[in-house]
């Protein structure tokens, strides 16, 4: 545990260890090197450790089995109760309510009432050794969190994609096909989607990738709403369905859950790697519409806008999630559906007039059509088509067109994008610029930045194709513009090209969440850099 | 000259004319898929239903030009594909006829994978396999129902691939129904596909198609000995097969001694050598012997087996459905 973990905790952090499980036993399983005399070294007798953190030498082991003496669990049931033990004392640390914990044993262990007895006794324990120990020179109190009042729920990422989904098929009245294959970490959506048979929603498990995005294009040729979900190695798979999608103007959404790469890579850690295979990963010019949840629970309003962008303008739309908002969870306010954005659905019926592309004015998008519908009978493909009747054409200057359409039909989803939030002074020295599961750790070194005084803002992405179209006036009002990612420079590379700013990455590829304190001190870096 | 199934009244009488389509065919002259486009227009009006409902999903390939030429609504996607998004757009409307159009290649190499789980999923398509044993769009490349020994612009010194049966790969799938006819017989073609279309779950029919250009003669055993007009009726009810044999009898031990020389790997332009006529029947015919539990299906037509089917006796020719 502390070979691997300790470089986590910054200099001056609270260490307690369970001198209890520091026997030689353990140490030598643990690997710690061994002295002259062959003896594994203990690293709590290292004097630089007590230096470096507050450290707190606690008998956690003997403590929880004292309070257990004379409960009937064997010694096995015993130890494992020291969690709570260590639960309790942290509790006290940062003077929590032990209620809902007390109310979590009760529940959890209902039909065992001794380890009820037990957890509590240990629980209380903890705490109280907290109290009474004078070991601890200090502890915590922690404020109220600012919420909007309302129902709240624990919600994690790829379940609030899920219902996004679910609460879109309810509002559009069409029924949302979702083939998917299973793929770690997007099989839970498969997984949700499959329990909610009632609702307006059909589950798919293909036979592969790419038997997953063809099927749910086919759904989409149909009338229905086609949607497919994978991580990163089966985005690449389906990036000629993709294609079809873009070429045949279909609506199809598709959620990329990344994951740690390249190929099979780290399937259970977290990255955001995908951007480019997103914008890019299709031959030729292919370019779909590309959005970002920030949160586990904005993954819901990202699904849902999914779905509501992909039908306005018949296009392919790309969500890129990742391993860590997909299982990782929060509090998650439940909306009043009817506050949702309308959708608005019209199949083609005319027969008058109608042409398998024929643009809308507005968007660009082409007609839906029902099959089954009489009179408006015609062919799609992957093939080039001349602009309007959508028979098949290698006229090179409609090739041109059509090329430059459906890059334009894209660009106009920009008038979809409310203004940028940015969180801070609008001008000032360092702005931070971030998309994804990065908020959260950008928002927190940013403000505690600014505690600092320092002019720092920050602004998060939800859209990154198209930009939002405020956003390259936004990065002008700064001195520097930092881009921290996990991955090798995605975003920044897209901010320096589009708007010709000398934006700065801050990159870790480690399969883990940046921390607010890595990003802290990349802005103090950049805010000393000469410019 | 067909008649219309379904409600009386409801739907529009059609004629093959309705189902063509305002586009130029483009497929090379001489090709066999004229002739199959026309049967399948032929066969549409008996379907009794009315036009819109009728969706053709194709893949790549001069198969797959096919949808183009339908005046139904179609779909020309990707290569091998084609049965992945029929099952999404049953999945969305199960209500709809859906064809998939195929090929040798599109169906049994990028393809097969897909085509696997659709027959074994039964899904409610009817599957037209056009197998000419190349690749002719890319201009002829040998493909997976390609003769072991094939000389083609990608194996000049001779495929050293054992070619596929489509037809035993369905049954391996455990399609429902399987059945066989050849681009030289409209008639036979017709009536095929109209048995076909009436399968509930997915049927698989694999027609023998001739590229001209590219491939040209390879079924040629079959045009010497190709059915003069439709299958004739089966005996239906009791699920056993019929047996009506009015074959020449055919020297077994002489088709056998042809087939080592077919197959032999120093063999070149196959299609040229005189293959071993493996069957004169034209008619209805099962194995005498062979108990039902071998194959639990009612004869409907007819096919002709070859080599390259080695599961199934080289004198039957079979049409099997299986009750759904």
């Amino acid at each position: 545990m502390i070979i691997s973990h300790l470089g986590d905790l910054k200099t001056g952090g609270i260490l307690i260890v369970n001198t209890a499980a520091f026997d030689q036993r353990n140490l030598e399983k643990a690997g710690y090197p061994k002295d002259e005399k062959g003896l594994p070294k203990n690293p709590l007798t290292d004097p630089g450790l007590a230096e470096k953190y507050r450290l707190y030498q606690v008998d956690i082991g003997a403590m929880t089995k004292k309070s257990l003496e004379d409960l009937p669990l064997n010694a096995k049931e015993k130890e494992r109760c020291k969690n709570f033990f260590a639960l309790g004392l942290v509790s006290w640390i940062y003077t929590r309510p032990l209620d809902p914990t007390l109310d979590a044993i009760k529940k959890r262990f209902a039909k065992n009432p001794t380890f009820v007895e037990a957890n509590i006794r240990v629980l209380k324990a903890g705490h109280a050794f907290g109290e009474t120990a004078e070991m601890f020179s200090e502890h915590y109190g922690i404020e109220p969190a600012e919420m909007a009042p309302g129902l709240y729920r624990s919600m994690t990422g790829n379940r609030a994609l899920a219902w996004g989904l679910l609460a879109a098929a309810e509002r559009t009245n069409i029924p949302i096909v979702f083939g998917a294959y299973p793929i770690t970490p997007a099989s839970s959506i498969l997984e949700e989607l499959a329990l909610h048979k009632r609702w307006r929603v059909r589950t798919f498990q293909a036979e592969d990738e790419i038997a997953a995005v063809t099927s749910a294009i086919g759904a989409s040729f149909g009338g229905a709403l086609g949607v497919t979900a994978s991580s990163g190695p089966g985005i690449a798979l389906k990036g000629e369905g993709i294609g079809l999608a873009v070429m045949a103007e279909l609506p199809l959404v598709v959620f990329d859950i990344q994951r740690g790469g390249p190929s099979t890579g780290l399937p259970t850690k977290t990255e955001q790697a995908d951007l480019m295979q997103a914008l890019y990963g299709r031959n030729s010019e292919s370019p779909i519409v590309v959005i970002a949840p920030c949160t586990p629970g904005d993954c819901f309003y990202i699904a849902y806008e999914a779905v509501r962008i992909a039908i306005k303008y018949m296009v392919p739309v790309m969500v890129l999630s990742d391993g860590y908002l997909a299982n990782g969870s929060e509090p998650w306010l439940i909306p009043d559906v009817k506050t949702l954005p309308d959708i608005d659905v019209a199949f083609r019926s005319e027969k008058e007039g109608f042409a398998p592309y024929l643009r809308d004015p507005a968007t660009l998008a082409r007609p839906w059509v029902r099959p089954g519908t009489p009179g408006l009978e015609h062919r799609i493909g992957g093939i080039e088509k001349q602009d309007g009747t959508g028979n098949i054409s290698y006229e090179p200057d409609n090739h041109d067109h059509m090329v430059r359409t459906r890059a334009e039909k894209v660009r106009r989803v920009a008038q979809e994008i409310p203004a940028t939030v940015v969180n801070g002074p609008e001008s000032g020295d360092v702005l931070v610029v971030g998309w994804g599961g990065t908020y959260g750790a950008i928002t927190a070194a940013v403000e505690e930045a600014q505690m600092e005084g320092k002019a720092v803002a920050s602004a998060h992405i939800r859209h990154l194709n198209p930009l939002p179209p405020d956003l390259g006036q936004i990065l002008r009002q700064y001195r520097r513009v930092l881009v921290p990612e996990i991955n090798s420079g995605q975003l920044v590379r897209v901010l320096r090209a589009e708007y010709l700013v000398d934006a700065v990455g801050f990159n870790r590829v480690r399969g883990m969440p940046l921390a607010s304190q890595e990003i802290l001190e990349a802005i103090h870096q950049l805010l000393e850099a000469k410019s | 000259m067909s008649t219309v199934t379904g409600v009386p009244g409801a739907t529009p009488k059609y004629t093959k004319k309705d189902f063509e389509s305002d586009q130029d065919v483009r497929w090379c002259p001489g090709c066999g898929d004229y002739a199959i486009l026309s049967a399948v227009q032929k066969s549409m009006p008996d379907l009794g239903i009315p036009k819109e409902d009728i969706v053709f999903i194709s893949g790549i390939g001069c198969s797959s030009r096919f949808p183009y030429y339908m005046n139904t609504y179609g779909f020309h996607t990707i290569h091998g594909r084609a049965p992945a998004l029929a099952t999404g757009l049953k999945l969305a409307r199960p209500e709809l006829k859906v064809f998939v159009v195929t090929g040798d290649g599109d169906g049994l190499s990028i393809g097969g994978n897909h085509l696997l789980h659709v027959l074994r999923r039964n899904v409610d398509v009817t599957i037209l396999l056009f197998n000419n044993r190349i690749y002719g769009l890319t201009k002829g490349q040998y493909s997976p129902t390609s003769e072991l020994g094939k000389v083609t612009k990608s194996t000049p010194m001779g495929s050293a691939d054992r070619p596929l049966s489509p037809c035993v790969f369905a049954l391996a799938a455990g399609a429902t129904y399987v059945a066989r006819t050849v681009d030289r017989s409209i008639a036979h073609m017709e009536e095929t596909l109209k048995r076909a279309s009436r399968h509930k779950g997915a049927a698989f029919v694999e027609i023998l198609q001739n590229c001209n250009v590219y491939n040209d003669l390879a079924w040629n055993v079959l045009y010497a000995t190709r059915p003069t007009g439709p299958p004739p009726p089966c005996s239906p009810s009791s699920g056993r097969p019929s047996i009506r044999s009015r074959s020449a009898p055919c020297s077994a031990r002489k088709a056998r001694r042809r087939t080592r020389e077919f197959s032999s790997s120093r063999s070149r332009r196959p299609s040229r050598i005189a293959a071993p006529v493996t069957s004169r029947s034209s008619c209805c015919q099962v194995r005498p012997g062979r108990s039902d539990s071998a194959l639990p299906a009612r004869i409907t037509g007819f096919i002709v087996t070859e080599s390259i089917l080695p599961a199934l006796p080289r004198r039957a020719g079979l049409v099997f459905s299986w009750p759904t």
